[in-house]
């Protein structure tokens, strides 16, 4: 868009956006600033002038609406001819859609989360710089939720567990993990909120988890879930650049506002990564056709990548996050205990699990030299043995959880990996438990907060996960089954292993179909 | 003559998803029905909100509007993000068009001067009132409840934000730079916009959602919207040589008349659920109309000189005719 004046005069780029946004506010005098933004004090954060907002994009919406509407078109094509091309035969494997069934249901209901987060946020900050961009990225995030549950709609279609992700995500018990993750960030302040989502999540982990989803598609012939990726590439360009000036804007305008950021990088980004247990576990177990190594990913997106963002960050006062030297240990175990934790739990989750191959155990001992050979494969192959003579293992007992993060607690010590680590603390005479100190400090930081997560093991045992209307007393009561109702998991098509599930048979009968001549 | 391409065909094991299948049926869905139904959650929340800790995230009890189900809202235009951004991306390329013809033909220089200046005064300001309904949009859109209800509000306000954004352009157009800061000298002084700043400043404070909804998209857009882009500047200003500024102005009459579609909507379906909520949205949407209409007639005014009444008792006319048809006598 050009744009000049009456006389001719043509306005530069920032002269224009200045008129086009920072000019359209003015101070309320009827009434009280503190009424029209009542959010924006409370955490402590201290902002003098909300006009050193450098805005990153400029972007007007005339110039939004052209380049979203370009890309829309271009990826609801492609959904189309995918479909009708019944495109899902081409993955690499039927087990593969265990992967995107984790993604439809643990991530696409938060993107909607943050569409709802970032209006939030948008509307609570006073200046207008922020206030666009986070409305901006509001937008883009409902686009995000909807682009993904279209896009997966033709595999609902045809395959068991996609078939309610909002209403599993609310239920669950492993869908817990991110759904408080994200209640976490939307119950915060908005500056709390910006960190939490805008900065840690966006900028420091999204690598870790859109890279591996994204291109795990691409690697295993799924266009549908590539494209729509690969579609949100260009905005998720736009909230990276977001989180990080919204970091340094805050950093930037008082020293005071250092510490309190300094507890929230903290904060976020070990609930980040302890989200990520579930990327690390798909990306070690769930693709058929490997990308690379949870370790590895780890390694390169977080470690060096990381490692130049906290060192670029230090002039500012602000020192890498806590726990970096347990989460370095760690990284060559948890994927292992969380696969082993789902294999386990594998009758009232909503995707398949599996023992996996030959080839696939031999790859995760190559990438895991120090600790898959000692510590995980003989488990598998254990369990594999008796899955053979019809043993398949089911756990049937609940699994206590941590308070914090809701995962189960499965981690080990940092530094003895044979041990279970377990944290308490006591809180208004009541017990609380954790996975670890990362956990256990969240809490100790906010004990009002955490007390209230609705851990899901601790509501089945107290009654609250059955249909309305069921009756616990009466003779033969299956509670697995009422459970599993509540979900709205199909006993027998969505849960159990993959192997002689329907899933399997259907994929192996229709790429038949659409591959010969039977 | 027709093709007859085949492709293999598979039988689908359901149709669409759950919470579609259980209201509709388990039939072919829409992108609009999968992007919206539900997908907001309801239950099992896990903390509250520290910036709002007597209600859930998202909570019912924020309005006082009752529903048995929030997703009896229906936006008549069917906009999800992809729905919506084709439709505003073709009308954004129509309004460049406009403002480009504008420019290369010279039309501004023109005008009669003196229509000229009342354009400037009568429209210039407005671009604050869109951008207080960009900022009440994002509150609707945060604070109601349900995607059905909610999702036309990110829109709202993102309109309005191109709005102000158009307005700015136009001011320029008609302008220069000193011309912006005037306008917004006589937003934050004149007496004759401090009835209407009065009015966006008092809906930043409203609480209630639906309210707010009345006080911004029904009350105050359903009057200035007909009134300044209709009435003023299609009709009085055009008749006065000042075509070039309606071809301006294009965009903004266009989205009131889609966009007029989706709040009698949404009234309609509030209106028609209980006699409760049918009072307590004719108590806001009267409360609020007088309040605007007392603050536009200044405004008109300066368009208009002493005809100003008469378009007002106008418009507040077609406005209580077209509540009706929503359900809602005022």
């Amino acid at each position: 868009m050009d744009m000049k004046t009456s006389s001719g005069k043509k306005l530069g780029l920032k002269e224009k956006y200045r008129h086009m946004t920072r000019g359209l506010d003015w101070e309320t005098t009827y009434q009280k600033r503190e009424d029209v933004f009542p959010y924006v004090a409370y955490e402590g954060i201290k902002i003098h002038d909300w006009d050193k907002w450098e805005d990153p994009f400029r972007l007007t919406m005339d110039s939004y609406w052209k380049y979203q509407a370009e890309k829309e078109r271009k990826l609801y094509a492609i959904i189309d001819a995918y479909a009708q091309n019944n495109g899902h035969l081409n993955v690499t494997d039927a087990r593969y859609l265990n992967a995107i069934k984790l993604f439809l249901t643990g991530i696409s209901p938060l993107e909607y989360m943050a569409h709802r987060g970032f209006t939030h946020a948008g509307r609570a900050f006073p200046g207008s710089g922020p206030r666009v961009a986070c409305l901006m990225q509001a937008l883009d995030e409902l686009r995000h939720a909807q682009t993904q549950i279209h896009s997966l709609s033709n595999y609902n279609k045809y395959y068991n567990g996609f078939h309610d992700p909002a209403h599993m995500l609310q239920r669950v018990w492993y869908l817990s993990v991110p759904r408080s993750f994200f209640d976490d960030a939307v119950t915060a302040g908005p500056f709390e909120f910006m960190v939490a989502i805008g900065f840690s999540f966006e900028y420091v982990l999204t690598n870790l988890l859109f890279v591996p989803f994204v291109s795990g598609a691409a690697y295993n012939g799924d266009m549908g879930t590539m494209t729509f990726g690969f579609s949100a590439q260009s905005d998720e360009a736009r909230h990276m650049t977001l989180g990080l000036e919204i970091i340094k804007f805050i950093l930037e305008q008082d020293p005071d506002n250092v510490p309190i950021v300094q507890r929230w990088i903290d904060k976020w980004t070990w609930r980040g990564y302890r989200v990520l247990t579930l990327v690390g576990m798909m990306m070690d177990y769930m693709l058929p056709k490997r990308i690379m190594s949870w370790k590895e990913a780890w390694e390169v997106y977080f470690e060096q990548n990381g490692g130049a963002l906290f060192k670029d960050l230090s002039r500012y006062g602000i020192r890498p996050p806590k726990w970096l030297d347990q989460i370095s240990f760690d990284k060559d175990h948890i994927s292992h205990q969380a696969w082993a934790t789902f294999y386990q739990y594998g009758a009232i989750a909503d995707f398949h699990t599996w023992s996996p191959t030959e080839d696939e155990l031999d790859w995760l001992s190559s990438k895991y030299p120090d600790s898959f050979d000692k510590y995980y494969r003989p488990r598998l192959d254990y369990w594999r043995e008796q899955a053979e003579q019809g043993n398949r293992f089911y756990n049937k007992t609940l699994p206590q959880l941590c308070q914090t993060c809701q995962i189960p607690m499965v981690f080990t010590e940092p530094g003895d990996p044979t041990k279970i680590c377990y944290r308490e603390v006591d809180y208004q005479g009541e017990k609380f438990h954790f996975c670890s100190d990362g956990c256990k400090e969240i809490f100790e930081n906010e004990p009002e907060k955490f007390k209230q997560s609705w851990l899901p093991a601790n509501q089945i045992y107290q009654g609250n996960c059955f249909p309305d209307g069921t009756d616990p007393t009466v003779e033969g009561f299956d509670p697995v089954s009422k459970v599993l109702e509540y979900y709205n998991i199909q006993a027998g098509r969505d849960n159990l292993d993959f192997d002689g599930s329907e899933d399997q048979k259907n994929f192996a009968k229709w790429r038949g179909m659409a591959t010969s001549n039977e | 003559m027709q093709m007859d391409l085949r492709t293999v065909s598979i039988q689908p094991l359901r149709q669409t998803y759950d919470p579609v299948a259980r209201r509709f049926g388990d039939k072919p869905a829409s992108r609009y029905q999968e992007g919206t139904y539900d997908i907001q959650s309801t239950a099992n929340f896990h903390y509250r909100p520290t910036w709002d800790p007597d209600h859930e995230i998202f909570d019912t009890a924020r309005t006082r509007i009752v529903m048995s189900d929030w997703y009896a809202f229906k936006d008549p235009r069917q906009f999800y993000y992809g729905a919506y951004t084709l439709a505003r991306a073709k009308q954004q390329d129509a309004a460049e068009a406009n403002l480009g013809f504008v420019e290369n033909h010279g039309l501004v220089a023109n005008l009669d001067a003196g229509l000229r200046d009342r354009a400037i005064a009568l429209l210039l300001p407005l671009r604050h009132v869109a951008w207080g309904a960009n900022l009440n949009g994002a509150s609707v859109c945060a604070y109601g409840y349900g995607t059905a209800f909610t999702q036309p509000f990110i829109f709202q306000a993102m309109d309005h934000l191109a709005i102000a954004q158009y307005l700015t352009r136009i001011g320029l157009l008609l302008g220069a730079e000193e011309t912006l800061d005037k306008a917004k000298e006589s937003w934050l002084a004149d007496d004759a916009w401090q009835g209407l700043r009065r009015y966006v400043e008092d809906t930043f404070v409203l609480k209630d959602p639906f309210e707010l909804f009345i006080a911004q998209d029904v009350a105050l857009d359903g009057l200035l919207y007909p009134l300044v882009f209709d009435t003023i500047v299609n009709g009085v200003f055009a008749a006065e040589g000042g075509t070039p500024i309606a071809l301006t102005t294009q965009f903004m009459t266009d989205w009131f008349k889609e966009t007029r579609r989706w709040a009698d909507a949404t009234v309609k379906t509030a209106a028609t659920e209980s006699p409760e909520n049918r009072a307590l949205i004719e108590k806001w949407v009267g409360h609020w109309r007088d309040r605007a209409a007392a603050a536009l007639q200044p405004v008109a005014q300066i368009a208009v000189g002493d005809k100003a009444d008469a378009l007002i008792a106008e418009q507040v006319e077609q406005f209580n005719a077209r509540l009706a048809k929503a359900g809602v006598k005022v």
